[in-house]
């Protein structure tokens, strides 16, 4: 075995023992912390692929900032997970219709890649897909990248004027005026004769 | 010399020689970390006019060693109640994440363990990992005391990363280049042609925000001795609060290298004249690890003269620079470098 193909598998075990903790570890946080490692996992995967774009991205962005507040949020709250787990058998129709679905998607997406009519990557030239990838984003495609971006800035505006809406009682402060504070403002010094003269 | 070992060991040779190679790069390092810490407090002595360490040792080099050595020997309690595994883990993956990212600072023109061409994006992917460390040792403490300073500390980092990665955005603009080495080739030809010129608001940004995603003073929210006795790593004592503290100072260099090879022209000399200086047949004095140790030493001088110098910032004043005053000024800056590559001033980037 060489030694590429003992990290394919290595990161491909590490990759499916990961995601199945997600979904049967009981505590939140230790899940919240199994889906890192199984994204990290995945990252390794496509370097071996020589995808290092999207892996590094895919740990810049769902490791380093969407999963550290998704951890953020998970460790404040107290959710009752046995509560959740009573309405498994109401649930389970539905999620083994999707779970079907998913499985017979993957297996038409192998059984084509066997037949040799899925689409492969081409092997880049240069040997990296990062300039590759950045003139096809921002010159090829780059109407539908801004509309994507615009479309991702007016979620944050809106979700931002969202939970501004009923917010009274707001402290603002103002820095420049914080700032101009001088001692005279806010102490002044009184001389008082003492009541009891000394001695 | 190695060619029969390469041999023997076949497709297992890469590896192996790569293991090697990160020895060579991360002992020198520890020991850098060991008298990083030595240096902060000789400094920060001299600078409050007191001494320093001095017992230790001519001069109190061993301190570091002492340091260590007594580290090794005390008790490691974990609080009950705590999550054992990740109170464990946490420090390992605070250190890691400051390790890893040295795979790919090029250390001259040719010594470099990975030249990698999405670097500079490697650096922030790593950069961005750091934080697990901090978040998971507050939560796996079972103390209020932590857990705040993990809170403070986890929306600090995120903050910072931000203004931060726009900050690299400009470099990668004037380099026309994510690979680190060609950064630094970009701005040969003396000090006058290093991108700290061009690029000096985005310089001062990346410095400030990295002392505070480092978690250091004046930004030590996460720490806090006076409010929150020391953060995320109240709990933890013996070696495993020494791996806190070796990766706060692992980070420290590894920010002082990449704003060297970022905007102080890495290796390079300033005055390319050197170069030409001959000593017995060498040039001791050209590009080189010389320069690239001096200007690492420049910058983390800064980090210790900054943290003696200033008082701590309030929490909502530290959340008000990094979001109301660092990210627009990267903005800014960065349509300014766009627009300015458009016009005949273009030859000032690369």
């Amino acid at each position: 075995m060489s030694f590429q193909s003992f990290t394919f598998y290595a990161f491909a075990a590490i990759l499916v023992i990961a995601a199945l903790r997600v979904v049967t570890t009981r505590n939140p946080v230790h899940a919240a912390l199994w889906l890192v490692l199984s994204f990290f996992s995945a990252a390794g995967i496509w370097i071996l692929l020589e995808a290092e774009f999207l892996a590094i991205a895919l740990v810049l962005v769902y490791v380093g900032a969407v999963m550290v507040l998704f951890l953020f949020v998970v460790m404040m709250l107290d959710v009752n997970f046995e509560g959740l787990r009573q309405h498994f058998r109401s649930y389970l129709p539905v999620a083994a219709v999707v779970g079907v679905l998913v499985l017979f998607e993957m297996a038409l997406v192998i059984i084509g890649s066997r037949v040799g009519s899925a689409v492969t990557a081409p092997p880049s030239p240069t040997g990296s897909n990062t300039s590759a990838l950045g003139r096809l984003l921002y010159v090829e495609y780059v109407y539908p990248f801004e509309i994507a971006a615009v479309v991702l800035l007016v979620a944050i505006v809106a979700a931002i004027a969202l939970t501004h809406r009923k917010r009274r009682a707001v402290k603002h402060q103002d820095p420049s005026r914080q700032v101009k504070v001088r001692a005279a403002d806010r102490v002044r010094l009184v001389r008082l004769p003492s009541e009891h003269p000394p001695g | 010399m190695l060619e029969p070992v390469e041999a023997a060991m076949g497709a297992w040779w890469l590896p192996v020689w790569t293991i090697v190679k990160v020895i060579v790069i991360a002992i020198p390092l520890i020991i850098a970390v060991a008298y990083l810490t030595y240096a902060e407090r000789k400094v920060i002595g001299w600078m409050q006019v007191r001494i320093g360490p001095n017992r230790v040792g001519p001069l109190g080099l061993l301190q570091p060693f002492a340091d260590v050595l007594k580290m090794l020997f005390k008790e490691i309690v974990v609080p009950s109640g705590a999550s054992r595994a990740l109170f464990f883990i946490a420090p390992m993956l605070s250190l890691a994440p400051a390790l890893a990212a040295w795979a790919v600072i090029p250390f001259t023109g040719t010594l470099v363990l990975s030249n990698i061409n999405a670097g500079l994006l490697y650096i922030l992917a790593m950069s961005s990992l750091g934080v697990y460390g901090v978040i998971l040792a507050g939560w796996a403490s079972n103390s209020k005391y932590a857990f705040i300073g993990c809170l403070r500390s986890a929306a600090q980092i995120v903050s910072y990363e931000i203004a931060m990665g726009f900050a690299l955005v400009g470099v990668l603009m004037a380099a026309n280049s994510l690979n680190l080495r060609d950064i630094v080739a970009g701005q040969e030809g003396g000090a006058a042609y290093w991108y700290i010129w061009p690029l000096l608001p985005l310089f001062v940004v990346y410095l400030v925000a990295g002392i505070a995603e480092t978690n250091r003073h004046p930004f030590d929210m996460a720490e806090g001795e006076s409010e929150i006795v020391a953060g995320f790593h109240v709990e933890y004592s013996g070696i495993a609060f020494a791996l806190f503290f070796l990766a706060e100072y692992m980070n420290m260099i590894l920010i002082s290298a990449l704003a060297t090879v970022m905007f102080l022209g890495g290796w390079l000399s300033p005055f390319p004249i050197l170069n030409d200086v001959s000593v017995f047949g060498a040039h001791p004095f050209g590009d080189g690890m010389l320069w690239m140790v001096i200007k690492w030493a420049a910058i983390l001088l800064v980090f210790l003269w900054i943290r003696a110098t200033f008082p701590r910032y309030r929490y909502d004043q530290i959340m008000r620079l990094g979001w109301k005053v660092f990210i627009p000024v990267t903005l800014v800056w960065i349509v300014f470098i766009g627009a300015m590559m458009q016009t005949r001033y273009a030859g000032m980037f690369h």
